[in-house]
């Protein structure tokens, strides 16, 4: 073990290495801020379809050529968000179909295009790399780390700032909105900042597993925390640590770093779970 | 001049009216039950009033000063409300985001309002308790805690009592009552047309043939008699 954890070390002088900490626990804690209000929005799954949009607009640009496929993906990612947030309550397609349709949609499309321009010779490893994250999260460059970076700091802020307005719209968007609060704004701001996270968030965990990094965090929190605040604030903080542990174990253990950030994720769930059982046990 | 004017008012939903040529006046210190039948177009009305809605025809006025954001609202509970972490303080709080301003966070003068408004309804005692560990009747004093957050002037109530039990439901109308008798002018949505005519002093009724007037009014006449005795049958 003391053998493993000299590696451990000897990768962090890595800088590669270094990035992949520091712009995986920013993402984590990211996700998990919008976490709590999109699982109490009911938009859990959100995550996962805006990350197979994200899929299917990086196929595209890889086919096209672009090196900066960035480009294509974040405005794509965004403006689904938006129609996804936006049709949320009075829609004739339901939330959770929508995001459905638009999620298997983009997956399809982009799966297809891949195989019938493959741009490398080996495409399952390519899609694989996409869908679970792999361990392409080495390969960032210094300039995706500075962006993501600044993302996150201004995703941090945007949500500091406009946290109470944030929390009036989750609680009750029509009181909100009768009372002058401009849901609608905040409705498309949350859908933006959700859309850039994720696709941040693709390159470390994959697309498939991303809603992992919404959800759990927020449901640990919620199942021990009461007040909207200290459900945030725990969500935020078990999330940096979950991710920093599953990076550490997949290095550790040599798994591949998404899926070990989730299964860290859903230990801690677990964990949370019982705590909050035991809590409320003795209360009644 | 009235507080609130609904002038020659259709309303419904994309093309489909609802209500047509509906008009009347709410002025200050009023207590307005409206009532009627499922599907009368009351939620309608109530949507439209806040402003959720855009009526098809005719025009709402805001009178006396009244911004068409110093309207508080007690919404029915919507389901994602009952498993929300939040604590009753937050909630109430909440109510204090209308004053058009921007501020990212709560003042003094902020948090003062919201303290007085929970103890007003008897609720500072839960005040870090979880809204979601609350019995019916005392989250509807929280949301009601926060209305009063967002307007002093006049709150619109969609079925205040429904789901509650009879004893709170007592309660939670003696409550509203001695609101209105504080100046607060209430406009209260309920199909309990015995208890609509016990407390308010106008009454709206929705339907085939639309009542508008004093409660008075509305007893003697044959369309209040009918309903009136319909409620006793049963």
């Amino acid at each position: 073990m003391s053998e493993a954890f000299q590696n451990l070390f000897e990768l962090l002088s890595f800088a590669p290495v270094r990035y992949a900490f520091i712009t995986g626990m920013l993402i984590a804690l990211c996700s998990a801020l919008l976490g709590v209000t999109l699982v109490l929005k009911r938009f859990s799954f959100i995550g996962d379809g805006l990350s197979h949009v994200a899929f299917g607009a990086m196929s595209v640009a890889a086919i096209a050529g672009l090196t900066n496929q960035m480009l294509i993906v974040l405005p794509v990612t965004i403006l689904c968000a938006v129609i996804l947030l936006r049709s949320g309550q009075n829609s004739k397609i339901k939330g959770d179909a929508s995001v459905a349709i638009i999620s298997v949609t983009a997956l399809a499309f982009g799966y297809m295009l891949m195989n019938i321009f493959p741009t490398s010779s080996n495409v399952s490893s390519d899609v694989c790399t996409t869908l679970f994250g792999g361990v392409s999260f080495l390969s960032l460059t210094k300039l995706e780390v500075w962006l993501c970076v600044g993302l996150s700091l201004v995703t941090v802020a945007v949500f500091v700032i406009f946290y109470n307005r944030i929390f009036a719209v989750t609680f009750d968007e029509n009181f909100a909105k009768a009372t002058g609060v401009k849901t609608e704004l905040y409705n498309l701001l949350i859908a933006v900042v959700i859309a850039v996270v994720i696709v941040l968030a693709m390159k470390i965990v994959g697309s498939l597993l991303i809603s992992a990094l919404i959800i759990f965090p927020a449901l640990s929190a919620m199942r021990v925390f009461k007040s909207f605040r200290s459900v945030t604030i725990c969500s935020a903080v078990l999330s940096v640590c979950t991710a920093f542990i599953g990076l550490v174990g997949s290095i550790l253990l040599d798994t591949p770093t998404g899926p070990t950030i989730v299964a860290a994720e859903a230990i801690a769930f677990v964990i949370f779970w019982i705590i909050g059982a035991v809590k409320g046990g003795k209360k009644k | 001049m009235a507080q609130l004017k609904v002038n020659n008012v259709t309303l419904g939903y994309e093309g489909g009216a609802i209500l047509s040529r509906l008009s009347f006046e709410v002025n200050g210190g009023d207590y307005l039950a409206i009532v009627g039948e499922n599907g009368s177009g009351k939620s309608t009305l109530m949507k439209t009033l806040l402003g959720l809605l855009k009526p098809i025809e005719g025009e709402i006025i805001f009178g006396d000063a009244l911004c068409k954001n110093e309207i508080g609202y007690l919404p029915q509970q919507t389901v994602v409300q009952r498993d929300f972490p939040a604590s009753v303080k937050e909630v109430v709080l909440s109510g204090c985001l209308s004053n058009g301003r921007f501020h990212p966070f709560y003042n003094k003068a902020d948090k003062a309002r919201a303290a007085a408004n929970m103890e007003r309804m008897g609720i500072t005692e839960f005040k870090d308790r979880s809204y979601r560990e609350l019995s019916g009747g005392q989250q509807q004093r929280v949301l009601l805690a926060r209305a009063l957050c967002a307007t002093e002037k006049i709150l619109l109530l969609d079925e205040p009592v429904s789901g509650l039990d009879p004893k709170v439901t007592l309660e939670m109308y003696e409550l509203i009552k001695q609101l209105n008798k504080e100046g607060v002018t209430i406009i209260m949505i309920s199909h309990d047309i015995a208890a609509a005519v016990k407390y308010a002093d106008h009454i709206l009724h929705l339907g085939s043939k639309v009542f508008s007037g004093t409660v008075e009014a509305y007893v003697k006449s044959d369309f209040g008699k009918l309903f009136l005795r319909e409620e006793d049958a049963q």
